[in-house]
């Protein structure tokens, strides 16, 4: 899968995750795998675990920053917005759910919203958090429905032709307009969107679960 | 919740996880998602192929400092923002708007009111109140304009809009909202330019109310 894999139980504070799947052994698989930033995102939510930490800053730091510049900032003000981002990661979470978001998503948003805040000296409207105060109900196997999601997503940019795959860049980079979006997209965002079913069902699951 | 039958169009969904929409329509698209969980599930699967891009693109070096001046910062106490919730009818980025306020409303004439929560170069966004049966005047656009439905329901030639439905709108419609009979229809409505009014004494009266 390239992304680099550990065991589930090698991380203690990943055990959480397979209470599930623990209940009866007789069916259950070897340990299954989650990929190293979920583990660390989890152990840095449930145990303000700083070594953890330190590797996700390590992991996600660099792509911060390349993201950032190829966005437009200097590299000054790069690593000032990779600076607050990281600590906007390790203050905010308690709001991370392995089951609804892969790291990489919940930071993409982290690192949009803390541009554009810094941009416009206004703070970007965000959703309302519906999953406010929730207990996060640990669930193996919803955990690697995303793990797995976040692989397929990769692999379909890869399958992208060179200028399809340019174009979703440079979207999600923020270097198109909405009008750009809508007329240039259609194509590629079809191609990977198809790789995305289960998000309402996901939502659904955990707003009944909170009731 | 009232089943909603208008979404977002997906062009708008992927526009505003890259964060790219301009404020007043952001506000909107934020406070639709915040109603809509089928548009929620479609937003947070952008932000997946958003982070699948930050995931998979180009990293930069860092400074050789930056790491340990993030770490140092770990526990520095910070003030948090001030955060809102859901208040009545209204969904938590337009009590972010608000600031926690209740509307502060204008008088349109004939018992139609707004209530201005931002305008600029970017263009105007604001909560309007049509009482029951009553039509807003006729008129077209110059951008595009979006219409969230915060309580009871409009309909025009394209369509009913009740609670949580979402209409776009652009410079080809020609259309005459009424509020439908029942509560007033009170909507959260953004523009990215003046509407024109196709009746003179609008018209006239259009920089007296900034509509």
């Amino acid at each position: 899968m390239g992304m680099s894999m550990i065991d589930l139980y090698s991380v203690p504070s990943a055990h959480l995750l397979c209470c599930r799947a623990t209940k009866d052994m007789s069916k259950v698989p070897p340990a299954p795998p989650i990929s190293t930033q979920t583990a660390c995102m989890i152990a840095v939510r449930d145990n303000r675990d700083r070594a953890a930490f330190a590797l996700l800053f390590d992991h996600f730091a660099p792509r911060l920053k390349g993201f950032v510049m190829r966005s437009g900032s200097g590299a000054a003000q790069a690593e000032e917005i990779v600076q607050d981002v990281m600590l906007t990661v390790w203050r905010k979470a308690d709001q991370f759910d392995p089951a609804r978001a892969q790291v990489s998503a919940w930071i993409y948003q982290i690192a949009r919203n803390r541009q554009i805040d810094l941009l416009r000296k206004e703070r970007r409207p965000v959703p309302e958090d519906l999953f406010k105060g929730a207990v996060f109900e640990p669930d193996a196997s919803e955990v690697l429905v995303v793990e797995q999601e976040a692989e397929y997503l990769k692999a379909a940019l890869r399958q992208l032709s060179p200028e399809q795959r340019t174009i979703v860049e440079k979207a999600y980079l923020g270097e198109l307009t909405h009008q750009e979006i809508s007329t240039e997209m259609g194509l590629p965002l079809g191609t990977i969107k198809s790789r995305i079913r289960l998000g309402l069902d996901r939502l659904r699951h955990v707003l009944k679960d909170m009731r | 919740m009232n089943a909603i039958t208008h979404h977002s169009p997906d062009s708008l969904l992927a526009a505003f996880a890259a964060g790219v929409l301009e404020h007043p329509f952001a506000l909107v698209v934020a406070s639709h998602i915040s109603m809509c969980l089928d548009c929620r599930a479609t937003f947070e699967a952008h932000l997946a192929i958003g982070g699948a891009v930050l995931e998979s693109g180009a990293t930069a070096v860092l400074s050789s400092d930056l790491k340990g001046a993030t770490l140092s910062q770990l526990d520095h106490p910070v003030t948090p923002r001030p955060e809102y919730g859901r208040k009545g009818i209204f969904p938590s980025p337009v009590v972010e708007a608000l600031k926690g306020q209740t509307p502060r409303w204008k008088s349109l004439g004939m018992g139609a009111r707004q209530s201005i929560l931002s305008q600029g170069s970017e263009g105007s966004v604001r909560l309007l109140y049509i009482p029951p049966g009553q039509a807003v005047p006729d008129h077209s656009h110059n951008g595009m304009e979006l219409t969230l439905v915060l309580q009871g329901s409009f309909s025009d030639s394209t369509g009913r809009f009740g609670v949580g439905d979402l209409e776009v709108a652009d410079h080809s419609l020609e259309h005459s909202p009424k509020a439908d009979d029942g509560a007033a229809c009170i909507c959260l409505a953004a523009t990215d330019a003046p509407l024109r009014f196709a009746a003179l004494l609008p018209r006239l009266l259009q920089p007296l109310f900034r509509i």
